[in-house]
């Protein structure tokens, strides 16, 4: 169970451990479980708990973007590691998803 | 001459294994006195190149993958991961940002960049029908 809460009209979400392929599947099926229960206008992702993360991750991102924008909601993320925002930056994300602390 | 010391192993393409793989990489480098970035840069590339075997080369269907490793002098290694799967038709195209042949899977068509990013060299071999190579090499301390 991933854990979230609430932040005004926001619904903070918190990543854990490794955003790879395999874990990916879970935490997708997840964040879009909450998205459709709390129908949040703004989803921030918190990455402070992420250890590792590949390409897997950016289309998670990208993914619950799309489903966002489509209910006119917006998302940001925040806390990510060096590592984390290489990846972010490479595949242009900062273009459409907004960095919140 | 001593010889320059090197691994192989191999394991079944379940995504279970990319995490595996991505351990055995990290305990390999060690020996050439890595940063964590660079551990990191080395982790991260082997994963892409290892998820692509299980979710393109194999499309899930488990075959082995290989992933070899070899210190080619005390600041160079490099790094091979192979599959004995579909292939890739157009290397060139499948190395473009963004190209994916899995949106559906929200796959971001990253994967090669990001490896192509963390590491120094990067070669793709494919025989479409047989299987991919994927080939890359890191020089550590390049940065001090
Ligand atoms: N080992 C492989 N076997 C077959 N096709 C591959 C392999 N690796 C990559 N590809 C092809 O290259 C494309 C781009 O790969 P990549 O940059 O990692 O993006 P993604 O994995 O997100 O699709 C894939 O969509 C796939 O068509
Ligand atoms: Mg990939």
């Amino acid at each position: 169970m991933l854990k979230h809460r609430k932040q005004g009209d926001a619904l903070v979400v918190c990543l854990e451990g490794e955003l790879d392929h395999h874990c990916a599947q879970i935490v997708r099926q997840e964040m879009d479980r909450l998205i459709e229960e709390e129908r949040p206008q703004r989803l921030i992702v918190d990455m402070q708990g992420v250890s590792f993360m590949d390409s897997s991750g950016i289309g998670v991102l990208i993914g619950r973007y799309r489903t966002l924008s489509r209910c006119g909601g917006r998302m940001a993320v925040c806390n990510m590691s060096p590592h984390v925002e290489r990846i972010f930056q490479l595949s242009g994300l900062q273009r459409i998803i907004e960095k919140v602390r | 001459m001593v010889s320059k010391n090197s691994m192989r192993l191999e394991f079944l393409g379940c995504a279970q294994n990319e995490s595996f793989a991505r351990v055995v990489i990290s305990a390999f480098a060690v020996q050439l006195g890595p940063t964590i970035e660079e551990i990191t840069d080395v982790k991260t590339a082997v994963s892409e190149a290892v998820t692509n075997a299980i979710v393109h080369g194999y499309e899930g269907t488990q075959g082995m993958v290989v992933l070899s490793a070899c210190v080619e002098d005390e600041h160079v290694l490099s790094v091979t991961i192979e599959d004995a799967g579909k292939g890739i038709a157009d290397v060139e195209k499948a190395m473009e940002p963004f190209y994916t042949t899995q949106p559906e899977m929200e796959r971001s068509g990253m994967g090669f960049s990001v490896m192509q990013t963390f590491m120094d060299t990067l070669e793709v071999t494919s025989v479409p029908g047989e299987g991919t190579r994927v080939r890359m090499t890191k020089r550590f301390g390049a940065d001090a």
